[in-house]
């Protein structure tokens, strides 16, 4: 291993840990924004593997999302063990993204965006009709754990970091490895990478697969700390744009934009949700179109042109 | 099949989807041989390339390196084989760096002390390249980016180099130096077959040339009798009889 290598994993370390012991110093709502800034960051790492990575704009996230909280959620009211139903939310949306690739992952640019898009709808459709197992339209009640209220917030999010943790050390292998360099020649050139016997349709669905095993497990752990789920909240399709987004404020395929994304949206939206309360998503929409014109690699280009210029001062 | 020919292609059929471009495709290349592919737009010359990388499917007839048949395999599994692309427009990684272009030809091989001193060689043969190893390979000229594409394609360590559209959009002195560097290339051993519009150069630098019209093979002979054939002159070179 270089010292590169060493640093980053101390610095991933460190920061883990630090942000563990937060439940010390913060209350419950504290807890509860520091919880969706993770899941948030969850998402935004996941999109970054297929969107900026392999540059395939996915707005299958919300599929992901919405089928593993489904998955996980029949599960638990089935009584299988809580773990094991995160666990299978995610290796379920991973299945399914794996069957999605090989049907999708040939079309590229708009095409791919609106196949992506589509398939939230026609889950969301197919909860609707089967209301035995799923509860349909009239969404289905998760089993309550048997904690107190700050038990609760402490332990989803812990629960939460830690699925963050792993999706971040799945990006670090994966940008560091031989897949992220062939996902880099697959973004910049399909073909050239191709004709170098570069197998991109093994790569880009990997990079599909990852985009789904995470925010699977995400929405899994969100059903249980909801304790109530319907197929319009879960297949939202805010869940698609808010990845994509997240990883344009912070940085397309960088390590940490994800994460800067994540709580700078978080942060915009409880700004912007307590001040423009029925005008919210207009100037969400706003803030995109102004980040995509003036700042089109997102905040760590920025970070790094600073550092760039103080460098040569 | 013939074992002596580097490159043998039957009866080749393929195309885009349902639209067929290649309906009777047949050429050979022996080994050691420059053997270029002559024909006007649309006539299917890059897609024969690109079939022969394994970019598009075989739909009918097959081809074989070394007298291996290769119809079914990969594009991996032609690289391995032997074969390198260089293909039309360059397409080179132009947010990489010039040596990481060049590595990305190495991208199978695993002797990494071989790829390094293949890499040094890259560079002797084109000295350009070694100046500009760290810079991005999209803000050289055309000339350049052609040079790190066959730079690119022989990191690969081929024994067939398929080089589509040579002297696109470059000029006339470029195109000669890089003639020179592939007759460097063909000397040490490196089969060529080459797609050219620009027909004069290309059966100048070939030995053997086919000519293709409409997804088949026209005609074909060594290339001097070509130069001299009435009907070429006329079609693709805009010249009389000689």
């Amino acid at each position: 291993m270089t010292r590169n290598v060493i640093t980053t994993w101390i610095a991933f370390a460190v920061g883990i840990a630090l942000c563990a012991v937060l439940p010390i110093f913060g209350g419950n709502y504290t807890l509860r924004l520091a919880t969706t800034v993770a899941m948030y960051a969850v998402l935004a790492q996941s999109w970054n593997f297929i969107g900026g990575l392999a540059a395939y704009p996915s707005f299958a996230t919300a599929a992901f999302f919405g089928l593993g909280a489904y998955i996980s959620a029949v599960l638990q009211t089935k009584g299988v063990p809580l773990y094991w139903t995160w666990v299978l939310g995610g290796l379920g949306a991973a299945l399914f993204a794996a069957f999605l690739g090989g049907a999708i992952l040939h079309l590229r640019g708009h095409y791919f965006a609106i196949a992506s898009l589509v398939v939230a709808e026609v889950l969301r459709e197919l909860i609707n009709t089967t209301p035995d197992l799923t509860g349909g339209g009239m969404g289905l009640n998760v089993p309550a754990l048997k904690m107190s209220v700050g038990e609760q917030a402490q332990f989803f999010y812990h629960a939460m970091l830690a699925l963050f943790a792993i999706s971040l050390a799945t990006a670090i292998f994966v940008h560091r490895g031989k897949s992220g360099f062939a996902l880099q020649c697959i973004k910049q050139n399909e073909d050239a990478a191709s004709i170098l016997g570069v197998n991109a349709y093994a790569y880009k669905s990997l990079a599909f697969v990852l985009s789904a095993v995470f925010v699977g497990a995400a929405g899994g752990m969100y059903a249980t700390w909801t304790r109530y789920i319907d197929p319009t909240d879960v297949f939202d399709v805010l869940l698609s744009v808010k990845p994509l987004v997240m990883v344009l404020l912070g940085g397309v395929g960088t390590l940490l934009g994800p994460v800067v994304g994540a709580f700078i949206l978080l942060a915009l939206e409880e700004v912007v949700w307590r001040n423009f309360l029925t005008m919210h998503a207009a100037a969400l929409g706003v803030i995109i179109v102004a980040l995509v014109l003036y700042l089109p690699n997102g905040l760590m280009s920025l970070v790094r042109e600073i550092a760039r210029r103080r460098g040569r001062a | 099949m013939n074992e002596a020919l580097k490159l043998d292609v039957r009866n080749l059929q393929a195309g885009y989807g349902d639209v067929q471009v290649l309906w009777d495709v047949s050429l050979d290349v022996a080994a050691g041989e420059i053997v270029a592919i002559i024909g006007s737009n649309g006539a299917g010359k890059s897609t024969i390339m690109r079939t022969l990388s394994g970019l598009l499917p075989v739909k009918g007839g097959t081809f074989s390196i070394d007298g291996r048949p290769m119809a079914d395999a990969s594009a991996a599994d032609l690289v391995r084989a032997g074969i390198a692309h260089v293909p039309e427009g360059r397409r080179l990684f132009s947010a990489m760096s010039v040596r990481d272009n060049l590595l990305m030809g190495a991208y199978l091989r695993e002797d990494k002390a071989e790829i390094a001193a293949d890499l040094e060689s890259v560079y002797q043969m084109f000295p350009i390249l070694a100046d500009r190893r760290g810079q991005d390979a999209g803000t050289m000229s055309g000339g350049e980016q052609q040079m790190c594409a066959i730079g690119r394609g022989l990191m690969s360590r081929p024994s067939l180099l398929l080089i589509d559209e040579l002297s696109l959009g470059l000029a006339p002195r470029i195109v000669d130096q890089l003639s020179d560097r592939l007759r460097e290339i063909n000397a040490k051993g490196v089969a060529i077959l080459l797609v050219e519009q620009d027909v004069i150069a290309g059966l100048e630098l070939a030995n053997r040339g086919f000519i293709v019209d409409r997804g088949r093979v026209t005609l074909s002979g060594p290339a001097k009798d070509l130069q001299g054939n009435a009907a070429v002159r006329e079609a693709y070179m805009g010249l009389g009889a000689a």
